[in-house]
């Protein structure tokens, strides 16, 4: 347990997972340049992109029910990175569309967005990860204050459905459900876990453990 | 064809023919050692034919299966012919899986031999076709045609195969028969989503008796002067290259002749995106997406912009007069 704790505190942590959360865009970049993306790399790159962003945004919805569930209070501290990974694949999820797909064509874009449901939903949830992603300093939690700060980043809850949502959508044209199901399994694990602890907390019990593990 | 009309498009040698780009590029080189004095004219024309005789842009990989020069208008388009590998490794086959590099994975188990195709229903001549029969049924012929898929990718595939009004002709359908209903092979064994829950096995598509008997619409055997590979639908299928790709059934079982209009996979799936006619249409949009622009494998680069789709997939002089008067918005 200690080692384990002292492993995740070591000076060399965050570089390492920082360069760990770069690799599939550093894979998806090479295979690009050598051609190895298959048949229509543009539409791989767009996928790929858009399947990392719901990962990412799965691992760090886990980041807190792991912490809790084998008290491991370090593992805190990759949070902000992971969050900010999310932003970093959806942007190149966004960039490869409008790029590849749309060829910077700003007018077809807006229009593709405002007509098409499943663009816009997961443009809504990009639009709505923007500020978490802006507030991801120390300045701005003192800045808003910690509650106010807390409840825009409860938004990335209602972020994970929309993406879900927009991923559902999209497979929708070939009833093909089998990879959303897997996602929104998880999605609706972690986010369970969170909705049965705050139940805990509402009610009155003789030791508050839930209260002074998330505190800690 | 003597008399030439819009209608008969660019006309060119089959592919086999044209010279092709390593073998003009190495003329130049040739003609460069010569310019050198490095090689006497003697030598130089003896490696000139070596050099043209390796080049036939066959793939290699399975009987060959060559066709002739196709006299029906439209037959050969003039865009560059898609390569070969991204034919074979990008393709929609469900019954091998949903991922477009599945079928070139899974579709090693699919067995095309023995094989026999069921032409039955309203027909005065119902029959059990062997493979071999039906290859020998009428002469097959190269036909360059553009596939535009329902996604918004396209490709253009030298396909190896003769009209389809040969063999109806043959099989004379009754009057009362209205629709052409494709069968394909559902076979759990061999194609291992056969049974997932993404659509109704097996997988049927059919076309308006019209449309079934229009020149371009084509019983394929090969592509690439062989044989069909198991992904592409061996060792028969549709192609008709001026309706989205899913319209033209693969590794066909049946051929039945019917009065009603068939539901088809795609239509039973998900009426409201995919019509029973499903001819390609810039100006009618997929719910999801748009149909104005496609993107064509191997040729468009990444930084590309998509290129317009046409109407009909640029196939409208031929078929156009097949749905005169249709409203083609409600007609999807």
């Amino acid at each position: 347990m200690i080692s384990r704790q002292r492993l995740l505190l070591h000076s060399a942590a965050k570089p390492l997972l920082f360069v760990l959360c770069l690799l599939p865009f550093a894979w998806l970049f090479y295979s690009a340049l050598s051609d190895q993306l298959g048949a229509n790399p543009a539409e791989a790159l767009i996928r790929s992109t858009g399947d990392w962003t719901l990962r990412f945004i799965c691992i760090v919805l886990a980041v807190t029910p792991l912490r809790v569930i084998s008290n491991t209070p370090a593992l805190a501290r990759f949070r902000r990175m992971l969050g900010l990974f999310s932003y970093f694949y959806v942007v190149t999820h966004l960039l490869s569309y409008s790029w590849f797909d749309m060829g910077f064509d700003v007018p077809d874009i807006t229009k593709d967005i405002a007509k098409r449901p499943f663009i816009l939903v997961g443009f809504t949830a990009f639009v709505l990860l923007t500020p978490l992603a802006a507030t991801s300093f120390n300045a701005a939690i003192k800045a808003m204050g910690a509650r106010r700060w807390q409840w825009l980043h409860k938004l990335v809850y209602l972020i994970a459905g929309l993406g879900l949502l927009h991923f559902f959508w999209m497979r929708a044209a070939k009833n093909n459900f089998a990879e959303v199901f897997v996602y929104a399994a998880i999605i609706a694990l972690l986010l369970g876990w969170r909705a049965q602890q705050s139940l805990k907390k509402k009610r009155p019990q003789p030791m508050p453990s839930g209260r002074v593990k998330l505190s800690s | 064809m003597l008399i030439k009309t819009n209608a008969s498009g660019f006309d060119h040698p089959v592919p086999s023919e044209i010279t092709p780009k390593g073998i003009y590029q190495s003329r130049r080189e040739l003609i460069k050692l010569m310019a050198t004095g490095a090689t006497g004219a003697a030598l130089a024309g003896w490696a000139g034919r070596e050099a043209w005789a390796q080049a036939v842009p066959k793939p290699g990989k399975l009987a060959p299966l060559p066709g002739g020069k196709s006299a029906v208008a439209g037959a050969l388009v003039m865009d560059k012919v898609t390569d070969y590998k991204d034919i074979t490794t990008y393709n929609n086959f469900y019954e091998f899986g949903t991922d477009k590099a599945d079928p070139a994975k899974n579709a090693h188990t699919l067995v095309t031999k023995p094989w026999s195709v069921a032409v039955e229903g309203l027909v005065k001549e119902p029959k059990t076709y062997t493979l071999e029969d039906l290859i020998r049924l009428s002469p097959q012929e190269e036909r360059i045609y553009r596939l535009r898929c329902v996604e918004g990718w396209s490709m253009v595939i030298p396909w190896v195969g003769y009209s389809l009004s040969e063999l109806i002709r043959k099989v004379e359908p009754l009057g009362s028969a209205k629709y052409v209903e494709f069968i394909s092979q559902a076979d759990p064994k061999t194609m291992p989503f056969v049974g997932s829950r993404v659509l109704d096995w097996p997988y049927v598509e059919a076309l308006r008796m019209d449309e079934a008997m229009h020149p371009l619409a084509l019983l394929t055997f090969g592509m690439y002067g062989e044989v069909l590979p198991n992904q592409n639908g061996a060792p028969v299928r549709m192609v008709l290259p001026w309706k989205y790709g899913f319209k033209s059934g693969k590794s066909i079982v049946k051929i039945r002749f019917t009065d009603k209009e068939p539901r088809t996979a795609w239509n039973k799936a998900a009426a409201q995106e995919y019509g029973f006619y499903s001819n390609v249409n810039p100006n009618v949009d997929h719910p999801r997406w748009s149909q104005a622009t496609e993107r064509r494998i191997g040729e468009d680069g990444l930084f590309a912009k998509k290129r317009k789709t046409l109407v009909f997939n640029g196939y409208e002089a031929q078929v156009g007069q097949l749905y005169a008067g249709m409203d083609l918005k409600k007609f999807f």
